[in-house]
This record gives structure tokens, sequence and C-alpha cells, in this order.
């Protein structure tokens, strides 16, 4: 990584224009050609270094349902749990995290409702209790990543 | 999708409902924008709308917080920022808004939620992500929000990832 695709990355988390030619204008900006910023943009998510790239809608606000969820698996079960837990198509995230409970998943569903649905089959197929934690509420954050 | 009522999408206002047009946009873009000259054209082409059309949606969609922005995001492990943890807090109920609205200014911090309690094995209601090069700093990112919680941080723990499960990001079909 050089000099212009750290540019590129820091400039990028900030927003993304909405006109006729958006690459020519931030490739303006960073004082490179648009063709050479897209290929810079297409290297960067092929060596993952990027992990999307495009708009990033907010899921509550298309009317579905969204939710963390967390579980305390035993470690000689968490395999057999994590392949039932990812076999969910709603499942959209799932880490394992150092604590009781052991397991932290993101639940994303078509309908606000189909949530309760799902914690349920999950308790279902694993064996054990799931812990929903719906945000309540969620505060401002202004992060970005430096590169 | 069938379109469903404006107020089970945006309970606090009166904004107009998503329609299909803007459904298909969403569709075409929740992967990604595609690299060539003109992305808006090449989505509008897919779909068979005027670029304009595309445009002033998106824009649209923008403003009213459909979409949180447009742009890149990433991958923080491929970034050096190896260290990620979770750290979570009992703060008095009264004061969550509050402090959650301090906590999240914070520079350390890419996500700050309130969220339920599930006691007795989970006491704590303010969840705060904590991004750091190694676990130290990320402790000492953690030091510095307790020192900003003071007396209103009546016990916190730090969860630390320790392996991806799953990462698909979210979809609508």
């Amino acid at each position: 990584m050089d000099a212009l695709d750290r540019a590129i990355i820091n400039n990028l988390q900030g927003g993304f224009p909405v006109c006729e030619e958006p690459f020519r204008e931030v490739a303006n900006q960073l004082g490179t050609t648009a063709d050479e910023l897209m290929r810079r943009l297409d290297a960067l998510l092929e060596s993952g270094t990027l992990s999307r790239f495009g708009p990033m809608y907010h899921a509550e606000r298309l009317g579905g349902g969204l939710t963390l969820a967390a579980m305390q698996v035993p470690p000689d079960d968490f395999e057999r749990v994590a392949a039932i837990v990812n076999a969910f198509p709603e499942v959209a995230h799932n880490y394992a995290r150092e604590h009781v409970l052991n397991m932290w998943f993101v639940l994303a569903t078509e309908t606000p409702e189909r949530i309760d649905q799902v914690i349920a089959a999950i308790e279902r197929a694993t064996g054990y209790p799931v812990h929903n934690m719906p945000k309540r509420e969620e505060f401002f954050v202004g992060l970005r990543f430096e590169a | 999708m069938t379109p469903r009522p404006a107020t089970a999408l945006r309970p606090d206002s009166a904004e107009p409902l998503l329609d299909a047009v803007d459904r298909q946009i969403i569709v075409a873009t929740q992967s990604g924008l595609p690299r060539v000259a003109r992305p808006y054209h090449a989505v509008a082409a897919q779909i068979g709308v005027a670029a304009e059309e595309v445009m002033h949606r998106l824009q649209r969609m923008l403003e009213t917080g459909i979409i949180r922005r447009i742009g890149a995001v990433p991958n923080h492990y491929a970034l050096g920022y190896k260290a990620n943890g979770m750290s979570v807090w009992d703060v008095p109920d009264e004061r969550v808004h509050e402090l959650g609205e301090r906590i999240g200014a914070l520079d350390s911090v890419s996500h700050c939620y309130h969220r339920p309690r599930h006691p007795p094995a989970w006491p704590y209601n303010l969840f705060a992500m904590v991004h750091g090069r190694d676990r130290d700093e990320v402790e000492a990112k953690v030091r510095a929000i307790a020192d900003l919680l003071g007396t209103a941080d009546r016990g916190h723990t730090v969860l630390y990832s320790t392996r991806i499960l799953k990462k698909t990001g979210l979809r609508i079909p």
C-alpha cells in the first residue's frame, strides 16, 4: 500500500459524490486520474483492504429488523453451535468473543417481527438460550480508520 | 417486497415511504457500486430508469438517513487495527443518553449503543466498540472512557473477538 492507496482509503471513508462522473471528481481532489482511482479501488477491494464500496443502508429505516444477540456455548460444543447459527441466512455477522457469553451475532430480518421467531428457532436448533440485545438508542460516532 | 406504511419505516417522521424504484436501487447497490466512469448511469441502465432519477433518489435517501453514507468501508484488520474490543458499561439508566453521546464523540469509538441488560448474567447497558493496533492501545482507550464516566461507571468489561465466525453483511431480498 503506497501513499495514494492511503489517500484513497482516507478520502473515501468520508463520502463519495452523487454526480455524473464521481470518480473523476474524487481523482481530481487526489491528484490522480479516474482510471487510476478505479484500478486502485478494485485492487483494494480484491485484497480485502476495503470490505465494501457503495451506499451503506440503514437497516431499520428500510423496514427490517436488526438486533445483536449473545449465547453462552460450552467450548466443546462451540463448533457445532457455530455451524447451526451460521446456517441461518438472517445471521449477518457472528463473532467468537472472550467472555462467558462467548458467541455474539447480528440478526437482520425482513420485518421486525421476524427477529423473535428466528431467535426462538436458534434456541430450538442449538438447545441453548439466546440473549436478545436490540439497540435502544444509537449514539453518533465520527470515527474513521486512518490508513 | 411489498412497500409497508411509512410509519413502519420512519416512526419519527412523515417521510414518504420507499417505492418500488427505490427498492430496485437498493437491491442493485447494496453489494457495492460498479467501478466505471459513470457508476450511477450503470445502475440506472441495469434497472431501466434514467440516471438522473437514480441520482435524485440516492440523494434523497442520504438526506432522509435511509443511506448512512456512500463510500468505502475499510477492513480494520487489514489496516493494522488488529485488536477490537467491545467495551460494555453499567451506567445509571437515567444518564445513559447523556453519557452515550459523550462516549460516541470520542475518537476511539466506532459504534456506541444503549442496549438492554440481562441480569444477572449481563448487567451492562452501554456498548462502545473500541479499536486499536493491539490490546494495550484498546486498554488505554477504555481507561479514557472510564475516566470520562467517573462514578457513573458502576462496572465494565471488554470483550475481545477471537474469531470471525461469519461476515456476510446485511442484505435485503
